[in-house]
C-alpha cells in the first residue's frame, strides 16, 4: 500500500529547534572511533576558524530526527515501518554545521514511485537557523518492501 | 593555518588514507544513543527475527559515518565536506561476539573542479569480501 499522497509534495516544519550540543558532538564521534580534534577540543576547532566543535558529516540524522519522525510515525502517513529499508542518504551542506547552532527542519515526501512492488520514497529535510539561512539539505530514500517482496 | 590540502597538491586518481574499522555489539549501541536512532532492528534478536532478517545488522548510516572518516582524516577539518551521499547496497551482519564485523574502506580522488577548488572523492566500504555501499562519494573544498 503505497503512502497517503496527500502528504507528497507538502512542506513540514517542525515547531521546534534543535541545538547543536557540544557534548553530543563528541559523543557522535566517539561513536564512530574519531578523535579528529575539531570534534572534540574546543580550541583547536577555534583556531581552525570555527565558532565551535565542528559536526561530523553525517550527525544531520541527529539533527533532523525529530522532524522526519513526527511525519514518518504519523498513522495518516499509511507507513509500514517493520517493511522500510534505507536506500541511500546524502547531506549538501550550505556551511558547516557546529556547536551552538539553533536549527529548525522544515521535512518534506518530495516523492513516492512504485518498482517492482516496492515503494520508493524520496525524503528531503531543510535545515536553517533563526534567520531563516540555510545551512544544509538532507536527502534520503526509503524503499518500503510490497508484500511479496 | 587551514589544515586542509591545497588545491595544488591534489591529483586525480590520488588515493586516500585506508581505514579499518571493527563494528561490535558496543559499538552499535553506543551509535544508536549517539545519534538517536533506535531502531529495535539494530539491537533485538526478537524484532530482527520477527521481520525476517537472519540477525542483528549494523545501521547503515553507522557504516556511511565510518565511510566519512576516511574523507575527514584526509582533509583534517570536516567543515570542509560540502556533500556527502551514498546507496546502501547490502547489509553489514554483527555477531554477538568479541570481534564483531570488519569493515575495510578505501577512498580516491576521482575529480577535481578547479574553478571552485573542490575535489571528489569516491569510497569504496568491503565486509566480508563484497562492497555494502554504492556510489559512496563526497566533495570537499580545498585550500
Amino acid at each position: 500500500m503505497p503512502v497517503d499522497p496527500s502528504f507528497i509534495g507538502k512542506p513540514f516544519p517542525y515547531p521546534m529547534s534543535y541545538i547543536v550540543g557540544v557534548e553530543k558532538i563528541r559523543d557522535f564521534a566517539s561513536a564512530i572511533g574519531d578523535d579528529n580534534p575539531l570534534y572534540h577540543d574546543r580550541d583547536a576547532a577555534r583556531q581552525a576558524g570555527h565558532a565551535d566543535l565542528v559536526a561530523p558529516p553525517t550527525f544531520g540524522v541527529a539533527i533532523i530526527t525529530r522532524a522526519q519522525d513526527e511525519v514518518l510515525f504519523n498513522p495518516a502517513l499509511g507507513l509500514d515501518y517493520s517493511r522500510v529499508v534505507h536506500g541511500d542518504q546524502r547531506f549538501v551542506f550550505q556551511r558547516p554545521v557546529v556547536a551552538g547552532d539553533e536549527l529548525f527542519c522544515t521535512f518534506f515526501v518530495d516523492s513516492s514511485r512504485m518498482v517492482q512492488g516496492n515503494e520508493f520514497l524520496g525524503l528531503r529535510t531543510e535545515v536553517a537557523d533563526p534567520a531563516g539561512e540555510p545551512v544544509l539539505t538532507v536527502y534520503g530514500t526509503l524503499v518500503v518492501r510490497g508484500p511479496d517482496a | 593555518m587551514s589544515l586542509v590540502p591545497k588545491f595544488e597538491s591534489v591529483s586525480v586518481g590520488d588515493e586516500l588514507a585506508p581505514l579499518t574499522m571493527t563494528v561490535d555489539r558496543a559499538r552499535l549501541v553506543r551509535y544508536a544513543g549517539a545519534s538517536s536512532d533506535f531502531n529495535r532492528i539494530h539491537w533485538s534478536e526478537s524484532t530482527a527475527a520477527a521481520v525476517g532478517l537472519p540477525g542483528i545488522l549494523a545501521h547503515g548510516m553507522l557504516t556511511m559515518a565510518l565511510a566519512g572518516r576516511v574523507v575527514t582524516n584526509w582533509v583534517g577539518d570536516p567543515g570542509a565536506v560540502l556533500e556527502f551521499g551514498t546507496r546502501f547496497t547490502r547489509p553489514v551482519f554483527v555477531p554477538d561476539d568479541a570481534e564483531g564485523a570488519t569493515i575495510d574502506f578505501t577512498a580516491a580522488v576521482r575529480a577535481l573542479d578547479a574553478d571552485a577548488r573542490t575535489a571528489q572523492v569516491d569510497i569504496t566500504a568491503k565486509y566480508n569480501g563484497q562492497t555494502v555501499l554504492g556510489r559512496a562519494r563526497a566533495t570537499v573544498a580545498l585550500s
